[in-house]
C-alpha cells in the first residue's frame, strides 16, 4: 500500500532536490518542460508580487477602493501609458501563472486522460480568449469616443 | 484495500507545510476564477460609460464587498506564502528554520490583514447601513 503510493508520486513528481522532506510548494521537477513551467511560476510570482499586490492595494483597498472606480476613473488612469502597460503585464502574467496552476492541480486530481484533456483544453481556451479580449481593450480603449468633444 | 487520500494527490502525505500547501491551492484557484470574471467585467469598458458603470454597480453591495475582502485576503496569502515557497526552493538550508518561516509568513499575512480589514470593513459597514 505504502509502496504503491510512493511509486505513484515518484512517477508524477520526478525526484526532489529540496532536502528534509519539507515541502511548501511543488517539488522541483528534474528537467524538461516541467522544469521550465516550475521556473516560470517562480519568476512570474516575483513580478506578480509587485503587479498583483500593487493592483489590489491601489484598486481595492486604499483611497476608497472599488467604490471610487467608474468609467471616468479608468479613463483617467489609462490616460497614463504606465497603467496600461502595468495592467497588460498583470493580465498576461496572472492568466498564464493561473492557468499553469490549474494545469498542475488538474494533473493531481483528474486522472482519466480524456477528461483531463477536456478540462485543460477548456481552461486554455478561456485563458486565450480572455487574453485576447483584455489585450484589445487595454490597448484600444479610447474614452474620447464617448465624450462630447 | 481502499485507496488512501494521498494516492490521488489530495494531501501532501502529512509532511510539514501540508496546510499552507492546501491553502496555497485554494487561494490560487479562487484568484484565477475571479480573474476570469474580472477580465470580462473590465472589458465592458470598451462598450462605453453606461455599460461599464452598470456592471460596476455589482460592487456597490456590501455582500459583494465582503467577497472582495476575501479576494484581497486570498491574493495576500498567496503572495506571502509564495515568497516562503521561493525561499525554501532556492535556499534549501532554510528548511532548518521551517517553523520560523511559517510563523513569519502567517504573522505577516495576519498582520497585514488587520489594517486591510479595518479599511475595507469600514466601507462594507457603510454600504450595509451600519455606519
Amino acid at each position: 500500500m505504502a509502496i504503491d503510493t510512493q511509486a505513484r508520486s515518484e512517477e508524477r513528481r520526478p525526484r526532489s532536490t529540496s532536502g528534509g522532506g519539507y515541502h511548501a510548494g511543488r517539488e522541483r521537477p528534474a528537467g524538461g518542460w516541467e522544469l521550465w513551467t516550475w521556473l516560470f511560476m517562480r519568476v512570474s510570482g516575483v513580478l506578480l508580487l509587485l503587479l498583483a499586490v500593487g493592483h489590489i492595494l491601489i484598486m481595492h483597498v486604499f483611497d476608497g477602493g472599488v467604490g471610487r472606480v467608474n468609467f471616468g476613473f479608468v479613463a483617467a488612469r489609462w490616460g497614463n501609458p504606465l497603467w496600461r502597460t502595468w495592467d497588460w503585464a498583470l493580465l498576461s502574467l496572472a492568466l498564464v501563472h493561473g492557468v499553469n496552476g490549474l494545469r498542475v492541480i488538474v494533473q493531481d486530481y483528474v486522472k482519466w486522460p480524456a477528461i483531463r484533456f477536456a478540462v485543460n483544453m477548456f481552461f486554455y481556451v478561456v485563458t486565450f480568449t480572455l487574453f485576447v479580449l483584455g489585450t484589445v481593450i487595454v490597448f484600444t480603449f479610447d474614452p474620447s469616443k464617448w465624450r462630447p468633444a | 484495500m481502499a485507496k488512501q487520500k494521498s494516492d490521488i494527490g489530495t494531501i501532501y502525505k502529512g509532511s510539514p507545510g501540508q496546510w499552507s500547501w492546501l491553502a496555497h491551492r485554494i487561494t490560487g484557484v479562487a484568484v484565477i476564477l475571479f480573474l476570469f470574471a474580472h477580465v470580462v467585467d473590465t472589458a465592458v469598458i470598451g462598450w462605453g460609460p453606461e455599460a461599464y458603470n452598470r456592471v460596476l454597480r455589482v460592487y456597490h453591495n456590501w455582500g459583494v464587498r465582503l467577497l472582495e475582502l476575501g479576494l484581497v485576503a486570498a491574493v495576500m496569502y498567496h503572495a506571502i506564502n509564495g515568497v516562503k515557497i521561493m525561499i525554501i526552493d532556492f535556499w534549501p538550508a532554510s528548511t532548518r528554520h521551517y517553523k520560523a518561516l511559517s510563523l513569519a509568513s502567517t504573522g505577516l499575512f495576519l498582520g497585514g490583514m488587520i489594517p486591510i480589514t479595518w479599511i475595507m470593513g469600514h466601507e462594507i459597514l457603510k454600504l450595509a447601513g451600519v455606519l
